[in-house]
């Protein structure tokens, strides 16, 4: 089943064209991570997809409704605001709103599945606590745990462990990692190679507003790509730890 | 120097004159002469001046004396020059004379005094011998003793007829924009007495420029609510002469409204009381 | 939820209980309250119905649209110094009533002067709204509203010194701080079907204003349609807040505390907010009322000095705490 499916998807801001033609097919069951130097269209690819703003070409998910969009895709903006000392608790409940009628109370399912993100990311402690008296780490993962909550089929997530600590950059890829092992989606972009090579099962890389490689980790960062998109070099070793994958040297 | 010591002594000079011509002393201005170019600033030395002033002594008026609604002269100011009471128009008019009242803005006169123009303020009038004495100044002021002395004999003599003391006399409020009423103390309280009506609104404690609150008004239920005549234009404080409690208590009573005879103390204060008190007639069905 | 609304709906209905029997005539309680039902067309009769029950239900609709304004402009900006007195909304309605007023436009058409209001208000929210931006950054939004609110201020002031009517120049104070003094049934039905359209707009963008919480972005994905839900707040608080004005003047502050001393209450969600607001800007003015006339009876105290009283401290301290935070 493709969840998102892309083709020729171009955006132009302010005449510039800042996305060219991205063709791309995502199925269930993948961990997609997005990478691509500062200004390779990135998060403007996501919110293209997702419809937020004008482009040119076809995305599945801009062509459906907004409630119906909404129970397809979910999507964890960069900028993780959340403008109210609302409890954690009220804030996850929020991405269950795609699945609510207007003025119905929550349902035992709804109370079910915002439970489920809250245990999922660790947050039980924290679940009456105003959201906004949290550290930058916890509201992170406050607000994965809204997007999870939401249960859509594919998760968009812009930088969703920028800013966190090892432990949960770990953990939040394990958790996404985990959903696609249950059949969901998720694209994430990221800037930590190392991260994405370890945690993705796929890797698609932008540059200058293109899609220059799609595929396994292993094929996606070979040296020239690095060298031709990035600029550095790295070392990259498949271990019995997994894969390790470690930048170098910037290339001048 | 010596220039300038001349002109604060001619300055000095002036004052004293001004202050002797607006006490009651008849002899200094009587010896003075007559002036020529007199000006006025202020709605009631303006219409004191239109009914004593010699032919063209009076150049200017307020232009407030041209309003209909407040002048009772409003038709002969109309033949006048106006000005807007400012010193330096005032000043480029050069008068002899410049007539104010005692509530007239004080910075105005004091330039027009510093400017060696000579002003006169006149007290505000509060009893009907008020008027009478203004009149008898505003004559001596402008050297035509004769002509307001036959003003005076007149309001006299129409004065006495309307003393006649009242049987029944039905209780009135005035109520004036924003609320505000007049007590027994003011010339628009003494009208309303001498036209045969109790003031309602001094009998409950509200005295002058004091606001009757709509409630109170609605409890004293007056047998007559005086209001005045609305501007142009919208204001909430004439809105409030409409306000449904005042309506109530017009329905089926007899309206009456004041106008220009109210405002300054002219001989035009009994044609108030006149038309009032037969209103009055009229209310309780007696004949004066 | 319930442990807020039940309290404060008592509260709204004690005040405007107190409100019905405060005033110079010293009416007591059963007199008037049998004057008021029973109608015997006597002097209490008519204080009760013409001059006490349209202040009160006037003081109940108008405090309770400007606490629902704010709650709802809070909200969507994601601030808390909206309100719409502040930002130049009250004083652009103000504009719009001085305008339809001293044309004649008010004195043909019975619905000109809230309609009137509201055109001013719509002007003036689209004015902040698009200088302040879309989210509504504490100093962009109060510069705008600063300068719309001169704007507008020097504007009715202009207006009312070119008014033939004397009296007309003397109003400013009214219209910059607001009363309710000797208002009728009439201006009750001037304001009400405004109202009603607006606070129908207002206490529907619920939904909406939760997501927000979380930014544009997120809300627009969790499926909320941001320009529709813009355009309902535009013309919704343009209507409560003009239809308001129109009889009242613009009245500061009430907005603005209140919503700040039910957040905490409501566990800050906005949804609850907008009900919660309505109830307690009810109560703020009903109470601010019963003040003004306590404080000096014989005076037309205006409201705006009460609620400013109040208000204005607050502000000064929400833009402590938030210099704190993130200017």
């Amino acid at each position: 089943m493709t969840l998102l499916s892309l083709r020729d998807l171009s955006v132009s801001l302010h005449g510039r064209a800042v996305l060219r033609d991205v063709t791309l097919e995502i199925g269930a069951g993948e961990f997609v991570g997005l990478i691509g130097p500062n200004g390779a269209g990135k998060t403007t690819l996501m919110r293209a997809a997702l419809g937020l703003i004008p482009a040119i070409g076809e995305s599945n998910l801009a062509q459906l409704l907004q409630g119906a969009r909404a129970r397809r895709a979910a999507w964890m903006p960069q900028a993780r605001e959340i403008a109210w000392p609302v409890s954690v608790e009220d804030v996850v409940m929020l991405g269950r709103m795609p699945h609510r009628d207007r003025g119905r109370r929550p349902t035992a399912q709804d109370r079910a599945r915002v439970d489920e993100a809250i245990a999922w990311m660790g947050l039980e402690e924290m679940r009456h606590r105003g959201a906004t008296r949290l550290s930058g780490g916890e509201q992170a993962r406050v607000l994965i745990a809204r997007a999870l909550a939401q249960e859509a089929p594919l998760l968009m997530a812009d930088e969703p462990i920028a800013g966190l600590d090892p432990a949960h950059q770990i953990m939040t890829m394990q958790t996404f990692a985990g959903l696609a092992a249950h059949g969901r989606s998720v694209l994430v972009s990221l800037h930590d190679l190392g991260i994405a090579a370890r945690h993705c099962t796929r890797i698609v890389m932008l540059d200058e507003g293109r899609l220059v490689a799609d595929g396994p980790p292993a094929e996606v960062l070979t040296p020239e790509r690095l060298a031709h998109v990035f600029g550095i070099t790295a070392w990259y070793r498949q271990t019995a730890d997994g894969p390790v994958y470690q930048p170098l040297e910037v290339i001048r | 120097m010596s220039d300038f010591v001349r002109s604060s002594e001619r300055i000095r000079r002036i004052i004293a004159r001004a202050i002797l011509a607006g006490a009651v002393i008849i002899g200094a201005a009587a010896r003075a002469e007559a002036p020529a170019r007199v000006v006025s600033i202020n709605l009631c030395t303006d219409q004191l001046a239109m009914l004593i002033a010699g032919e063209g002594q009076l150049l200017s008026v307020s232009h407030i004396a041209r309003d209909r609604r407040v002048s009772a002269m409003a038709d002969l100011a109309a033949g006048l020059d106006v000005n807007y009471g400012r010193a330096e128009e005032i000043y480029m008019l050069r008068p002899d004379l410049v007539l104010a009242q005692e509530y007239s803005p004080r910075a105005t006169l004091a330039m027009l005094r510093r400017l060696g123009i000579p002003v006169v303020t006149l007290p505000d009038a509060a009893t009907f011998g008020d008027v009478r004495a203004n009149m008898a100044e505003m004559g001596r002021l402008l050297g035509r003793e004769d002509a307001a002395a036959a003003l005076i004999a007149e309001y006299d003599a129409r004065l006495a007829a309307l003393r006649d003391e009242a049987a029944e006399r039905p209780r009135a409020v005035l109520y004036q924009a924003s609320g505000y009423t007049s007590g027994g103390d003011t010339l628009a309280g003494r009208i309303l007495i001498a036209a045969g009506f109790a003031n309602a609104a001094a009998a409950a404690d509200y005295g002058t420029g004091a606001k009757i609150p709509l409630e109170v008004l609605a409890m004293l239920a007056p047998d007559l609510v005086l209001t005045s005549e609305p501007y142009p234009g919208a204001s909430r404080s004439e809105e409030m002469l409409r306000h449904p409690v005042v309506a109530a208590l017009r329905e089926g009573r007899r309206a009456a409204m004041t106008d220009h005879d109210w405002i300054c103390g002219t001989p035009f204060v009994l044609r108030a009381v006149e038309h009032l008190a037969a209103t009055r007639a009229a209310m309780t069905g007696t004949s004066e | 939820m319930i442990r807020v609304m039940i309290p404060l709906a008592l509260a709204v209905l004690a005040l405007f209980a107190a409100s019905l029997l405060t005033g110079p005539a010293g009416i007591g309680v059963r007199d008037g309250l049998a004057a008021l039902v029973a109608g015997d067309g006597g002097p209490l009769t008519l204080i009760m119905r013409e001059i006490r029950l349209p202040r009160a239900i006037l003081a109940l609709m108008i405090g309770g649209s400007l606490g629902l304004a704010g709650a709802a402009m809070q909200g969507y900006l994601r601030n808390p110094l909206a309100e719409p007195g502040l930002i130049g909304v009250s004083g652009s309605a103000a504009l719009g009533a001085v305008l339809a007023l001293q044309t004649g436009l008010a004195a043909s058409f019975a619905l000109g002067l809230p309609l009137m209001a509201l055109a001013g208000a719509l002007i003036g929210v689209m004015l902040v709204m698009l200088l302040a931006g879309p989210r509504g950054a504490s100093l962009t939004l109060i510069l705008a509203g600063i300068a719309v609110s001169a704007l507008a201020g020097a504007l009715v002031s202009l207006v009312l010194n070119l008014s033939p009517n004397p009296f007309a120049a003397s109003e400013m104070m009214f219209w910059m701080m607001g009363s309710l003094a000797d208002r009728s049934m009439l201006h009750v039905w001037l304001a009400a079907p405004l109202m009603a359209l607006g606070a129908g707009l207002l206490l529907t963008l619920g939904r909406g204003l939760d997501a927000l919480t979380l930014g544009e972005d997120a809300a627009e994905a969790m499926g909320v349609p941001l320009s529709r839900l813009r355009l309902q707040l535009v013309i919704g608080t343009a209507c409560v807040v003009g239809a308001g004005t129109a009889v009242a003047g613009a009245i500061g502050f009430v907005g603005l505390v209140v919503p700040h001393i039910l957040r905490p209450l409501v566990g800050a969600r906005p949804s609850r907010l907008l009900w919660a607001s309505t109830l307690g800007g009810a109560a703020m003015l009903l109470a601010a009322d019963i003040a003004v006339r306590l404080i000096l009876p014989e005076r037309d105290l205006k409201l705006g000095v009460v609620t400013a009283l109040v208000g204005a401290p607050l502000f000064l301290h929400l833009i402590l705490k938030l210099r704190k935070e993130r200017i």
